[in-house]
């Protein structure tokens, strides 16, 4: 394709490209080679003279267990809010894709898009108001049933989880709608005058079309909620150490940067490498 | 393969009247065209026979089954849509095998099923691949074999022809006569191309505004219109007006009709036409050669006629372009005033 492009085309595509690319450069790729190159010393240089180049950082997270221990623990937590928020959001989905016209439509598609337009501490506090003992879902609960209701969900895995559903379910229900959006309603028509029942052409037509959206949502959802801190630090308290959690102390509590640093590029090849072993099944998905 | 028949059946949606007691039968193994301009109603009534819609008031029988308010998915119906709706994530043979895994029909009897519509189409070597990689003609056989592999009691075509161009369409509508008639099958078919539903079917049934206007073979309805809108749809007429009828030999009375004729059938001359022939005077405004036809356009009594015919028919024009425009009294369209 490159190559058949006359020299005026080149420079305009160029000229269209490099704001965008400059652009990542200076605020991606500068700070995360930066970030890089600390997760090598053993100390940062305007606060330790005496700085040298180290793998200790790295060694760290194989000699201690803690550290796998607690990358697992939230590798699960990411399965769990993926899991959710395709089991919630995938069927919101299709009925906003596929069965609401007009008016409604755009009403519940502002529902959806709601939990991006709150800040996210506010948003997680309100979790927290919701969800404590004697919070507003206990004493609602305990207002509408005839017997005493503990739920006591604050500060457990279960409080994370709704915290993390409630903020990443929008990705997978836009991209998912797109992805079902595009499907033509005449292939839903041809399906049924052959016969075929509404599963079936759930599985065999509408998933199988729709599965590159899907999956992209959950790509963007797994991967920050791998990463994440703020949920499982308020609305998980004592339980809420994770993976994120512990590269955040690094960084603000116990100032060990290059640790903190060295934690990140893991969980980053750690992802990397989840992804690459799981494109073929996305590529296979698009064919 | 079975009888369909539609009986005074009305459908709304909303405020508006889609089809407003609609009664018409479909002979087993006919091949039927509904013709009509855009919101006459056609292809809603094409798709309340297969299910889609369900009529507020009356039925629908196909064979011996009142299926009104039977889903489309029971129904047992083949379909074709205008844009194939072929699945993008299967191929060929997958396609066509659809209707017959949601029927559990038997893995072998499936293969062999597949392979026979694919022969029917004439579309063997294409079994694995995707619909992306097929042509518009090619998608359309698919379309068509998927439809009827099936063996349902009805073909539904929902203006199969439309996105091809010219040429392919004149190919695909033989294509599909000789499949229709091989599997003779009752077919329905919905089209605003009033020359495809000519070629194709044996009977028409022409809609305006969601009622029958008239029903019937195709020469029947071509000569014969009910009205002027009929007959204006399927073809082009010229109308007499009242001052010319009187030394014409007409077919019916003149009270309450208007009499009109075909382009074709006209003739020109320079000489008076022999006595028996229809005759009016008129003045040539432009003869439009076009290979082996021509069209003139004459003023005859103040309106504009329509004359269409061999060039060679043409006798060289007078001067002055005064000519006699004769035609058989036979050929004389009769339609409601």
């Amino acid at each position: 394709m490159a190559e058949a492009l006359l020299p005026t085309e080149r420079r305009r595509l160029v000229s269209l490209l490099s704001p965008a690319y400059l652009w990542l450069l200076v605020a991606v790729f500068l700070p995360l080679s930066a970030m890089l190159f600390f997760s090598f010393l053993t100390g940062l240089p305007q606060d330790d003279p005496d700085w040298g180049v180290t793998l200790a950082n790295y060694g760290k997270f194989f000699q201690n267990p803690t550290y796998p221990a607690l990358l697992w623990k939230s590798l699960k937590l990411g399965l769990w809010v993926t899991g959710f928020c395709i089991l919630i959001g995938y069927p919101c989905a299709l009925v906003l894709a596929k069965s609401i016209k007009g008016r409604a439509r755009e009403a519940l598609f502002l529902m959806v898009i709601l939990p991006f337009w709150s800040n996210s501490l506010v948003r997680i506090f309100s979790w927290a108001i919701v969800l404590r003992g004697n919070g507003v879902l206990e004493r609602t609960l305990n207002f509408l049933l005839p017997f005493d209701v503990r739920l006591n969900l604050m500060f457990t895995r279960e409080a994370v989880v709704i915290g993390l559903v409630h903020s990443y379910l929008p990705y997978v229900i836009l991209t998912s709608y797109l992805a079902l959006q595009a499907i033509d309603d005449d292939l839903i028509d041809a399906a049924r005058s052959m016969g075929a029942s509404k599963l079936t052409i759930l599985r065999r037509l509408l998933l199988p079309l729709s599965l590159p959206g899907l999956l992209a949502g959950a790509v963007l959802v797994f991967v920050p909620v791998v990463g994440s801190f703020m949920e499982p630090r308020i609305l998980g308290g004592r339980l809420g150490t994770y993976y994120g959690t512990v590269i955040e102390d690094q960084f603000v509590a116990v100032y060990n940067w290059p640790l903190g640093a060295a934690l990140s590029f893991i969980l980053l090849a750690v992802v990397l490498l989840i992804l690459a072993l799981t494109s073929p099944v996305l590529k296979r998905a698009r064919t | 393969m079975s009888r369909v028949e539609v009986s005074n059946v009305t459908m709304e949606f909303g405020q508006t009247t889609a089809l407003d007691d609609v009664s018409i039968a479909f002979e087993d193994g006919g091949f039927f065209a509904l013709l009509g301009p855009s919101g006459s109603g056609k292809t809603t009534l094409l798709r309340t026979i297969a299910g889609f819609y369900f009529p507020k008031s009356g039925t629908i029988r196909i064979g011996d089954r009142n299926v009104e308010s039977v889903p489309v998915e029971k129904r047992d119906i083949g379909m074709m849509f205008q844009n194939y709706a072929l699945f993008p994530n299967m191929s060929v043979a997958d396609n066509i095998g659809f209707g017959l895994r949601v029927r559990k029909v038997p893995a072998a009897e499936e293969k062999k099923r597949i392979s026979e519509a694919l022969d029917l189409v004439q579309l063997g070597a294409l079994a694995n691949r995707r619909p992306s990689q097929l042509s518009g003609g090619q998608r359309q056989r698919v379309a068509l074999a998927r439809a009827i592999v099936t063996n349902p009691k009805v073909l539904l075509l929902d203006e199969p022809l439309s996105a091809l161009d010219k040429t392919l369409r004149v190919d695909m509508q033989i294509e599909l006569k000789r499949i229709q008639r091989e599997v003779g099958i009752t077919t329905i078919f919905v089209t605003h191309d009033q020359e495809e539903a000519l070629t194709l079917s044996d009977r028409i049934g022409i809609l305006r505004n969601g009622r029958i206007v008239q029903a019937g073979p195709p020469r029947e309805v071509y000569d014969r219109p009910v009205d002027e809108f009929t007959a204006g749809f399927l073809g082009e007429a010229n109308w007499l007006s009242a001052s010319l009828l009187e030394d014409l030999t007409l077919p019916a009375q003149v009270d309450g009709h208007r009499f009109g004729t075909r382009p074709e059938a006209l003739r020109i001359s320079a000489d008076t036409p022999d006595a028996g022939q229809n005759a009016v005077r008129g003045q040539v405004r432009q003869r439009i050669f076009a290979g082996a036809m021509a069209t003139c356009l004459i003023d005859v009594g103040g309106s504009q006629w329509k004359l269409i015919a061999r060039d060679r028919d043409i006798p060289e024009l007078p001067g002055d372009g005064q000519v006699w425009v004769s035609w058989s009294p036979e050929d004389t369209l009769v339609v409601r005033a």
